[in-house]
């Protein structure tokens, strides 16, 4: 049942249910159908309008800023409400900084806790650990946030970054001052966030890959490390994927505990401890108190790139699992195996 | 030609979503409309105001002693100042409250809109210095520490006003609300009043380009960061700082007096203030105010609400309820450390209540 709503099989499961009605006996197509025919794409065409709306309703309340930046809106490092020259380089910088932060820490630790709740776990553990996991993902986010601020944050100044940026502060990653809030801390925050989400649909992921495979592979006598290594982790690449866009999308639109972590100053710098700021976050902090039209405008741009960022990477993504997908299933000798397991499992 | 279907029925979508927010944006410029949910037939009066999360816990308690005695109920949503001067613009709210005077240019926009000094409050700085009780700063130290120039608390600068105390070798971390702020509105204007180099390179206004420093959001945001991190320096209102026992600098006023946080010190301000202000009690900054007992950083806030009120049931008990605010309801500044209303500025805010009412027939008293 769960193997139904794991993404390595969506493709696949895509395509039998859009496998044409009409092809069913006239006898069948009766009324009801055609209304639910209707209903369906009414909702569906909803999702559509809502996307087609923010876009529609983002660019026209940015109009101004983008008639006066234009493209330089892009690189310009200036943020300053009072003499209305702004611009989104800082906050474009932190999003993709700290989100690429947390992706790395929190897919490691997601996928290795999958496979740990897959492949090793016995049954007891496996229910604690996955309950857990699902208990974190529900945590709201300013908990994470106020963890961040009183817990992280000192632990992290006086034991990782004063004694770091003392020793090695010449190398740029590295350099001081330490104010404790910053990119790192920032970072951390949003992987123990997105953790939950790449490790439970990994675990899907992996529950789906057919039992036949791994019970071949054993049979070949290879160890449960090589058949992880050259069965399951190809077989699940695209699910993977899938996973990680997920946890990309949600790093990148966080912003209540990032806010109380990032140390909100709209600089660009490379340090790993450096104070920053992301474009969800100046959006919360400032547009309840814009006031002047600039101001307002420049705001609503910001959401427009963001909006676009997640776009981007989330059409990245999807290209990049349907190639993996479709290259899988060319690789013998396991050509044939996934494509009928999945089709099972839709 | 499925997927043309389905085109069509998005962009019919669409269209529709993106007008409902056209009209939506059009319905609410009256700014005498009734809001929803407001004279539905029972007996209380319905009044609804937005804005300064400042001015929080002082509308609080005044709501809460007028409700009981009068036939109003106050709704009062503590949204910030800007999102307050935005409702009131839309019409969706009956009153705003704002610690910033509204600029030239919004009031070119809406000439109607009258200022009304509601309160006086002070702005503390608070800090963290391990064994330091009594930290002494001057306006130019302070824009210097904001300006990034001074990075050790054991700087010259600041070692030269605190004689005798043993100043820790820590950096100096600047910290200031990352969210649009009337706190620092006043705390900017105070920079700008004693440094002209903050006056040039920065400015003021309730959101800035900090030149260094750190973020906080909300005034726990920034004591947050205050309290967790040795060697901070941040602003807030003074409630605040009294509430959670953080230490307060002590700060050399206009006359060279150094004084506490006080909202004696506030009143002090105003009061000097109160002389020489403009006639519609806008532009009005009490920072770095004359007077042996002001306290440097202090400001007023303002209840902004439109002259065109048409006479309706709803409108007069609303100018009642302000009258009622500058007058009795000021008995409960003092408890919750802001600075009750000088008699000078009170008689003017009576004559600024007189002018309420379309066509310059007052409202008062009807």
């Amino acid at each position: 049942m769960t193997k139904r709503s794991s993404a390595g099989s969506a493709p696949v499961a895509r395509r039998s249910s859009g496998s044409d009605p009409g092809g069913a006996p006239a006898a069948l197509r009766s009324r009801g159908d055609r209304a639910f025919r209707l209903a369906t794409m009414l909702a569906a065409a909803a999702v559509l309008a809502a996307a087609a709306a923010i876009a529609f309703v983002l660019l026209r309340a940015s109009a101004p800023a983008i008639s006066r930046f234009g493209p330089a809106f892009l690189v310009r490092a200036d943020w300053d409400p009072i003499r209305l020259s702004f611009g989104a380089l800082p906050f474009v910088w932190g999003t993709l900084y700290t989100t690429a932060i947390a992706t790395v820490l929190a897919v490691a630790a997601g996928v290795m806790t999958a496979l740990y709740l897959t492949e090793v776990a016995g049954g007891g553990t496996r229910a604690v650990l996955g309950f857990t996991i699902e208990f974190l993902a529900a945590i709201p986010s300013v908990i994470f946030g106020l963890w961040g601020l009183y817990v992280l944050i000192p632990w992290l100044r006086d034991h990782v970054a004063v004694p770091l940026s003392m020793r090695a502060g010449d190398f740029p990653l590295l350099a001081g001052p330490v104010y404790g809030p910053g990119m790192l801390a920032a970072g951390l925050v949003l992987a123990v966030m997105i953790v939950p989400t790449v490790a439970a649909v990994s675990r899907e992921v992996f529950a789906s890959v057919p039992e036949t495979l791994r019970d071949a592979a054993y049979a070949l006598g290879v160890t449960r490390w090589e058949m992880v290594r050259t069965v399951l982790l190809p077989a699940a690449k695209g699910g993977l994927l899938g996973a990680v866009v997920l946890a990309v999308g949600r790093a990148m639109g966080e912003t209540m505990a990032v806010t109380m972590v990032i140390g909100n100053a709209a600089a660009v710098s490379v340090s790993l401890f450096a104070p920053g700021n992301t474009m969800s976050s100046v959006i919360a902090n400032q547009f309840a108190e814009a006031t002047e039209r600039l101001h307002q405008a420049a705001l609503m741009e910001i959401g427009l790139l963001l909006f676009l960022t997640t776009l981007l990477v989330n059409l990245g993504a999807r290209w990049l699992a349907a190639r993996t997908a479709a290259r899988a299933m060319m690789v013998p000798p396991f050509a044939g195996a996934p494509e009928e397991g999945q089709a099972d499992a839709a | 030609m499925r997927l043309r279907r389905l085109a069509v029925v998005t962009a019919l979508l669409a269209a529709l979503a993106t007008a409902g927010c056209a009209t939506s944006g059009g319905v609410g410029t009256d700014t005498n409309g009734n809001p929803p949910g407001a004279n539905g037939g029972s007996a209380a009066v319905a009044l609804t105001g937005a804005g300064s999360t400042f001015d929080w816990p002082l509308f609080d308690a005044m709501f809460k002693e007028y409700q009981e005695s009068h036939p109003v109920t106050v709704n009062y949503q503590a949204i910030g100042s800007g999102g307050g001067q935005k409702a009131l613009f839309d019409g969706t709210v009956q009153f705003a409250a704002s610690d910033a005077f509204l600029s030239d240019e919004q009031m070119k926009d809406h000439p109607d809109v009258v200022h009304i000094p509601i309160t006086i409050g002070a702005v503390s700085v608070g800090y963290n210095l391990p064994g330091v009780d009594n930290l002494r700063l001057t306006g130019p130290v302070l824009a210097d520490i904001y300006l990034g120039k001074i990075k050790k608390w054991n700087d010259p600068a600041i070692a030269a006003i605190n004689p005798g105390v043993r100043l820790p070798d820590l950096p100096v971390v600047p910290v200031y609300r990352s969210d649009g702020s009337g706190t620092s509105f006043i705390f900017t204007n105070y920079l700008k009043a004693v440094s002209p180099e903050w006056a040039s390179k920065v400015g003021a206004g309730t959101s800035v380009q900090w030149p260094a420093g750190l973020g906080g959001k909300g005034s726990n945001g920034v004591a947050g960061q205050v309290t967790q991190t040795p060697g901070a320096i941040g602003y807030f209102e003074m409630a605040y700082a009294v509430e959670n026992h953080i230490a307060q600098a002590t700060l050399q006023n206009h006359d060279g007096q150094w004084v506490q946080p006080s909202t004696e010190g506030a009143a002090a301000a105003a009061a000097g203030a109160a002389k020489s202000m403009p006639a519609d009690l806008r532009k009005v900054l009490i920072v770095d105010a004359p007077g042996e007992k002001s306290y440097p950083i202090s400001g007023f806030s303002w209840v902004l609400v439109s002259r065109d009120l048409k006479d309706t049931p709803q409108n007069r008990e609303l100018v009642k309820l302000l009258w009622w605010m500058v007058h009795d309801g000021q008995k409960h500044a003092e408890p919750l450390h802001y600075a009750p209303l000088p008699e000078e500025v009170v008689k003017l805010d009576e004559a600024q209540l007189r002018g309420l009412g379309a066509g310059g027939t007052s409202l008062l008293g009807k």
